[in-house]
Formats: C-alpha cells, structure tokens, sequence
C-alpha cells in the first residue's frame, strides 16, 4: 500500500486535485480571484511534491512502472503547468468556467503522466485518449469564437483519426509478437516485415500528436483558434509529454529496430525543420507563428532522440526544460497583450518596446532562446541536441540542422525587429502587469539567462539515466 | 594573473550599467568599466613579458581549469599566449574608445551602453577560452548585440544591414559548430583546445574540417566573397558599433582563423593555402578599387577594411612565421586604425550631418584637431612608414616573399600594389573632406572636438604610434607564439 502512494504520487496528486476542483464547483460561489492564487499554490506544492520519493518500481503486474526519470519528466510537466496558471492568470480569472478548465487540463495531465509510465500498450492506448480528449475541450474554451470551436473539431478529428492508425499499429504489433507488455515485446522484435509495419502505425501515431511534417496540418489551425492557455498547453506540455514517451518507446521497446527508425528520423526531422521554418516565415499571426516555430523545434527534437542512447534522451529531457521556459515566456507575452487588447498580429507588435520595454525584453529573450543564441539557455539545447545527433558522424545531417538554424533566425528576428526597430503611429498602449504574470516572467528570464551556465542540471538529468 | 578579472570587469560593468538610475551614471560607470578593463589589459601585458623574461617557456600561460559539462567534456578553460594578450590590448583600447566617442549618446543610453559592453565581454572570452564550446559560446554572444546595435541606433538602411549581418554572421557559425562538432567526434570526444593541438588527427579528417572552419570564420573577417555584410553592416551601425564591428569583432574571425582553424588543423591549412591566397589577394584589390568608386566616408572605411583584413589573411595563407606575425600585427594595427577612422567619422558627421565626400571642404579651419587626426589615421591606412600600418603590411609583404614558389610572389606583387590604390583613395577622401574651400556656409559656425572625443582619438593614436615608432615589443610578443602555430604547420609543409 505504502508503496503504492509514493509511486504513484504524481498521478494521485493530480487526482486529488481533480476533485478538490469538483467539490470547488459544488459549492456555490467562489469567484475566480479567489479561487486562482488556490490552484496556482497547489500546483506549486504539487511542483516541490514531484521531486521527493522518487524510486523506482512497477504496479498491477507491469501495468504502470516509474524511475527517477520519469518522475523527473512528470516534474517538468508541473512546473510547465504551473506556469502557465501565472502567465495566464489574465485570461483565467475573465474565464466563466474557471474550475472546469483545470479539470479538464489536470485530467489531461494525468493521462500525460499514466502515459509516460505505461507499461503496456492497454494502458498506452487508454491514456493517450484521456491525455488527448480534455484538451480538445480546451481547445473550445473561448466559447463566443467560432474559430476556437473550429480548432476544436480540428483537434477532436485529426486525434481521432491517429487514434485509429495507433490501435491498427497496436493489433499489428499484439499478432506479430503476441503480448502486450512492453518489457516482454523489447525482446521479441526482429525486424520482420510485420512488425515494421506495426512499428509504421504507431510511428504515425506519433507523428500526428508531435505534429511531425507531413502530419502537422492540423497545428496552425489548433494553435490559432484556441484561447492562449489552452494554445501553450498545446504546445508545450503535450509537445513535451508526447516526445518524452516517443523517445523512451523507441529505446525501450524498439530498441532492436534502431535501424529502420534511425532512417525515418533522419528524413523526418530533415522534412520537419525545413517545412515548419518556411511556414513560419511568413505568418502574421503570433499564434501561428509559434506554431509554425514549434514545429520546427521538434524537428530539432527529433535530431537528438536519432541517436538512440543515454545522450539523446538527456539531451531531449534537457531541451524540453528549456523549450518550456522560452516558449511559455514568448506565449506569455503574447497572451498578456491579446488578453488586453485582442491583438494577436506580430505587425501590431511594431513599437512595442516604447510603450512596453519589459514585455519587449521578454520577448526578445525567449525568441533569441527559440533561435539557440547564447547567452540565453536555448544555444545550450540546440548545442547538445547536435551534439547527441552528430555521435553517428553524419556531417551532413548536422549541417542541415545547423543551416536551419540560420533560417529560424531570420523569422524570430522578424519579431524582434518590429518589438524594436519598426515605427508605429499607434503602438500598443502601456500594459500594467500583475505580480504574479510579473513574478512568472521574471522566473522565465532568469531560467533562460541562467540554465546554460549552470552545467550540473544536465549531469544530474544524466545520473537519473 | 587570474584571467577571470577579464570577463568579471565586464560583467560587473554591465550589471552596474543596467542598474543604473540616469545617463549621466551610467556613461560613468561604462567609462569606469572600460578603463578598469584598459588597466586589466595592460596590467596582463606586464605580467605576460615578466613570466615570459623569467624564462617560463609554456606555450600558454595563466591557464585555469573548471569543470561545467563534465560528461561532455566541457570545460571552462582559459588561458593566454602572445596572440590572445595582443589582442586583448586592443580590445580595450578599441572598447575605452567607443565608450568615449558615445558620450552624447541620447537615445535610450543605459541600453546602448549594455550592449556595447555586451559586445565587448564576448571578445574577452573569446580571445581567452582554451575550450572550442566556451569559445563559440563567447563568438555567439555578440550576435544580439550587434543586430540590436545596428537595427535601433543606426542610420540609413540599418534594418536590412542589421538583418544582412545577423544572418550572415550566423551562417558562418553554423559552419563552425559543424567544424567544432567535427573535431569532437574525429578525436574521440574532445573540446580543448590544447588537447586537439597535440594530437596528430589523419590529414584526411584534417582537410575535410579545416573549410568548414576556415570559412566560418571568414565570415566574420570578410573573406572574399563572404564579405558582403561588411560595407552595409559598417556604415549603417553608429558610430561605436562600427568601431567594435571592425576594431574587434572582424578580429575575432582573423583570431579564430588562426587559433582554431590553423593550429588544430595544419594539414588543412598547408593544403588549402593556395586557395586561401587567391581569395585574399581578390579580397586586396577588389576592396582597394571598389574603395575608389565610394563617396560616402564610412564605405570608404568600410571597403578599405576589406581590403586591409585581407592582408591578414594573406599572411595566414603564406604560412610563413614572419608573415603570421605580419598578419597578426595587420590584425591589431588594422582595429587601432580601422576603430579610429570611424570615431572621426562619426564625429564630422555628428557635425555636418553628412558622410558624402563631396559635400565636405576646408574642415580644417573650424575643426583643426579633427581634421589632423583624420589626416594620420589615413596616413596610416595608407602605409606610411612611422605609423602601425606600415609596420604590419611590411611584415606581411617580407614573409611571403620568404616564399620562393612563382604564385606567391606573383600575389605578394598584386597585393603590395594594391598600396598604391590605396593611397589615391585615402588622399582623395581626407584631402577633399579637409582642405580646399568651405563648401557650405553653415559649417563656418562647426566647433571641434569634445574633451571625451579628444580622449578617444589620443588613446587610439598613442596605441598606432605605439606600434609604428617602436614595433619591437609587439614582435616579441606575437613572434613566439606565431611560432609555435608554424612548428604545428612546417611537420606537413
């Protein structure tokens, strides 16, 4: 019993905090600044709770099974989490249906937390359906727009259909090696023809929820439809929860097929960047250019999960903590200027930095991170990322790379340069902004000016390994 | 001496800068800090000469050590050879300077000064690291800087220039961090610098690293035909950025060209040093004569830069110890002079309001103190014996010609006439600017330079006279460890 407590902390937490909402929303009456600053405490005691206890260990015979690891990730999630309540907490406390949203984002969590630490594909399938449904519904929360219940459809659809590829993926696989416990399918793969095409499915899987290119098609729209909040989930913890299981799956389960999926990595992430960075281009809109960005860093991602060993996957659990801070800074910014005026247009953006100099700063940091340019931490992940991909001595592979980052440089810079250099008759007024956005922000900027320059972090994500 | 002192001057400069109150404090505190760091640098000049006449024969000194990434062999590793301590002198000369000649800097000052001292902080760690990611890490800082500098205080196109030199300057370190990641692997997972210059890599890996590096850093010392962002990014960036962008960061290339691509990869250098050649003389004559068709004072400096960076490269190219001393010296002779040029520049311009040629005359008469300085410092562009640039090209043009193979005579020939063109253009540009009739009624009421103006030009001068007059100390100081690049070089020659 006592056992089952502390591995499943995490999870039960996250239950827990499910129903304090409910019985929130029995009672009558509570009104959203009230109730706010309570949900971001609790998400910051359920942030310190993840990093004690950790041990590892399996439950309900192999069902569920974490490591140091996983609950590091789980960590990350929370932390990401808890940001977002604080950056967002404009938009929050307007919301008609405050309690309803973090349930619904808690329920989503919690299939993010069961999925990194399924252990087989039962309990993979079933929660990566709870980690997808309630974010649709997040999706739609801005319930007078149009477009967010568009982005929802979208969403619903486009996981519906992956949904469908995974179980084909999943039947496949439980006909080619006739179990579904991961730690027993490790040892029955041969790289048969069948079983490289179940890998396929569930590969495309994948791919749909990373937004891998050919199967983002569905990511600008989502990200632009939906209210902000929901918008940085999005992309930041579903982004991270997903490439978290994506690289332990590989390693762990297909481990003997590295082979076949070193090749489709390679291709990918080549396609990935090179797509997501010519869209980002020339989009207008702020949502969908970081959409459109976000789709390019997974690209990188995908670089370094390439490499198949403990390097790729500490230096992809290392790019996602930075890749929190920068993107949910530059989200951050995005939300407090559309929360004040509804203008999501980076040409709206022009002459920010009169009005706006501490918001134009954050901005200009979390971009310059996006890029990879030091001193800012962003220079450290991408660095480490070539260097994961870079072990199988492909140099071309890391030329790429390395000349896409010249390409994302040119399109972060686009918005740098309007925040700073463009004129503007009418610049955005002077926003004033809350302590707690203030607070968060400032916790953003100092992880993103000073993760790089503490060195031990990545060597205590490697001990964890 | 502790080399930390080096990047803690600037760090603690630029942290005081941001918490400032007003301008007035904060144009102190970036003074004080410049001249913290000029003391810091000389006081490392004398302590180098005392260790090196006390017989201490390491080929770097002062090193220290401290783990980051240990599990990927990071480390931060600093230390100095006669290179590094020449060129940290000039950073601190170029950098006292623009802070100087910035003084009436209005527009949004405490942001300006940060990065400038930004700006500065990542050539002090560059110069100093021993450890390839420290040293791209320091390279990269300077980006944001540098595209901020030119994109809000610039003039003219100063967008497209900011863009232009932003991306271009990331593409050349897109090359290096392929050529760095490439030495990390070819040598069994190494980043230091001193541990990759004693091992002896397969010539075959050599000379498939060396481009990658050698151009990425030519981007950043406009290398012929990657020069392109010089002449935008110079002329549109005020006037200390065009001071920092040619005095320090160009080096910067020049230093990298040398330190990372030709000490860790000699094989590479000897086998592409044809190439190197030829595009350094193109760079010579096509900057010398694309100088002549300008009309507007900083192409003109920007153009020459061109062509005088290219003969620093030349001296790399030759691979002779004279002439990468020659080439050295070009490098510290050509950011005193080049920073200097710019500082007046700026100053006519903050006084007539314009940069073409044409328009200016007779600013002798209201600006007597200005218009001498503009005159040396295009003597000294010019080569005239007495000042740095003639004791650097000298020493360029005499070790190539220790060469005797027909091609390298042929550019040494091409390259010293490119002298000539040089001085057409230089006498034009200051004759005209200065004598002759007072084109414009309006400048009759001009004044002269500032006391923070005259400071910058004084400081600047002293150092190129420092070098023309006595250049003995700065060979002693460079000669040594030019040398034992070319010990690396002569065992594949």
């Amino acid at each position: 019993m006592n056992e089952f407590l502390t591995l499943m902390k995490s999870e039960l937490l996250m239950t827990l905090l499910i129903f304090l909402l409910l019985f929130v929303k029995l009672g009558k009456g509570v009104k959203n600044e009230t109730l706010l600053p309570l949900i971001q405490v609790l998400l910051l005691l359920n942030l310190i709770a993840g990093f004690f206890f950790n041990k590892t260990g399996n439950l309900f015979g192999d069902m569920y099974f974490t490591t140091p690891l996983m609950a590091f990730q789980k960590s990350l999630l929370n932390l990401a989490a808890y940001l977002i309540s604080l950056l967002c907490s404009g938009w929050l406390k307007k919301t008609k249906h405050l309690p309803e949203f973090f349930m619904l984002m808690f329920s989503a969590m919690l299939g993010m937390f069961l999925l990194i630490s399924s252990g087989n594909l039962l309990m993979f399938y079933l929660s990566l359906e709870l980690a997808t449904i309630p974010v649709a519904a997040m999706a739609n929360f801005d319930l007078e727009r149009k477009t967010s219940s568009e982005a929802a459809m979208k969403m619903i659809l486009s996981s519906a259909f992956s949904s469908g590829i995974l179980l084909f993926g999943i039947s496949l696989l439980y006909g080619a090696t006739g179990t579904i416990h991961f730690s027993q399918m490790a040892g029955l793969l041969d790289n048969s023809p069948l079983q490289i095409l179940a890998f396929v499915f569930l590969f495309t899987a994948f791919a749909f929820k990373l937004s891998i290119v050919p199967f983002h098609l569905w990511t600008a729209d989502v990200y632009e439809g939906s209210p902000i909040a929901a918008t940085s989930f999005l992309s930041v913890i579903s982004k991270g929860a997903i490439a978290f299981v994506f690289i332990s799956t590989l390693y762990r389960v297909f481990g003997a097929m590295q082979d076949t999926w070193y090749i489709m990595l390679v291709i990918l992430s080549i396609i990935t960047m090179v797509i997501g960075n010519l869209f980002a281009i020339r989009q207008q809109n702020i949502k969908r250019f970081l959409a459109f960005s976000s789709i390019a860093q997974v690209g990188f991602i995908l670089v370094g999960i390439s490499e198949g060993g403990a390097a790729g996957l500490a230096s992809v659990v290392y790019f996602v903590l930075i890749y929190i801070f920068s993107n949910l800074a530059a989200f951050g910014v995005a939300s407090v200027i559309s929360d004040h005026c509804g203008k999501e247009n980076i040409n709206d953006y022009k002459g920010l930095y009169k009005t706006n100099p501490f918001l134009s700063w954050m901005m200009a940091l979390a971009l310059f991170s996006l890029a990879g340019i030091p001193p800012t931490a962003g220079f450290f992940g991408k660095f480490f990322l070539l260097t994961a991909g870079g072990a199988k001595a492909e140099y071309w592979y890391i030329t790429v790379a390395a000349l896409n980052m010249i390409v994302s440089l040119y399109y972060y810079l686009r918005v740098v340069r309007a925040i700073f250099m463009d004129k503007n008759e009418q610049p955005i007024e002077k926003i004033g902004i809350s302590p707690t956005v203030k607070m968060a922000f400032i916790l953003c900027g100092t992880a993103i000016v000073c993760i790089g320059l503490f060195g031990k972090l990545y060597d205590y994500i490697l001990s964890l390994i | 001496m502790n080399l930390l002192w080096l990047i803690g001057v600037p760090l603690v400069t630029a942290l005081a800068v941001l918490l400032s109150r007003n301008r007035d404090q904060v144009r102190w505190i970036a003074l004080t800090g410049a001249a913290a760091q000029l003391g810091v640098a000389i006081m490392l000049y004398f302590l180098y000469t005392k260790e090196r006449s006390a017989g201490n024969t390491a080929a770097i000194l002062f090193q220290q050590d401290h783990e980051i990434f240990s599990s990927l062999h990071i480390r931060f590793h600093l230390g100095v050879d006669g290179i590094s301590v020449a060129m940290i002198m000039l950073t601190a000369f170029v950098g006292i300077a623009g802070a100087l000649v910035s003084w009436n800097i209005e527009k949004m000052t405490k942001e300006f000064y940060f990065l400038l001292v930004l700006l500065s902080l990542g050539a002090y760690g560059f110069f100093i690291s021993l450890n390839l990611f420290v040293l791209f890490f320091f390279l990269e800082i300077s980006v944001i800087p540098k595209y901020l500098l030119i994109g809000i205080w610039g003039s003219g196109r100063k967008e497209y220039s900011a863009n232009k030199l932003a991306l271009m300057l990331m593409g050349g370190s897109a090359l290096i961090l392929v050529g760095i990641l490439g030495l990390y692997f070819a040598s069994g997972n190494s980043f230091d610098l001193v541990e990759l210059s004693n091992m002896n890599l397969p010539a075959a890996t050599q000379k498939l690293i060396f481009p990658l590096l050698f151009i990425g850093f030519g981007v950043f010392t406009a290398l012929f035909p990657l020069h392109t962002w010089v002449p935008d990014g110079h002329s549109s960036a005020p006037t200390a950025g065009s001071m920092f962008l040619a005095g320090i960061s160009m080096k910067l290339g020049g230093y990298g060209c040398l330190r990372v691509a030709t000490w860790l990869l000699p094989a590479g250098a000897v086998a592409y040093s044809n190439i190197i050649i030829v595009l350094s003389v193109i760079a010579i004559l096509y900057g010398a004569f694309a100088t002549m068709m300008q009309k507007d004072l900083k192409y003109i400096n920007a153009y020459s830069s061109v062509s005088h960076v290219g003969f620093s490269l030349l001296g790399i190219g030759m691979l002779t110890q004279t002439a990468i001393t020659g080439s050295l010296m070009q490098m510290v002779s050509h950011g005193l002079m080049t920073a200097l040029f710019f500082a007046v520049i700026g100053m006519i311009y903050d006084r007539t309001h314009t940069r073409m040629v044409g328009e200016m005359g007779g600013l002798m008469k209201m600006m007597p103190f200005i218009s001498t300085v503009f005159f040396i410092v295009g003597l000294c562009s010019l080569g005239l014996p007495g000042l740095s640039g003639f004791v650097a090209e000298m020493t360029v043009f005499v070790g190539s010609w220790e060469n005797d193979h027909m091609i390298y005579r042929i550019a040494t020939i091409l390259a010293a006439m490119s002298i000539v063109v040089t001085a057409v253009y230089i006498l034009r540009a200051v004759g005209q600017t200065a004598m002759g009739p007072v084109k414009n009624e309006s400048f009759l009421t001009l004044t002269d330079a500032r006391w923070n103006e005259k400071l910058a030009a004084i400081l600047l001068l002293l150092a190129i006279l420092a070098i023309g007059l006595v250049p003995g100390w700065l060979n002693d100081l460079l000669r040594p460890s030019a040398e034992a690049i070319m010990q690396k070089v002569s065992a594949f020659k």
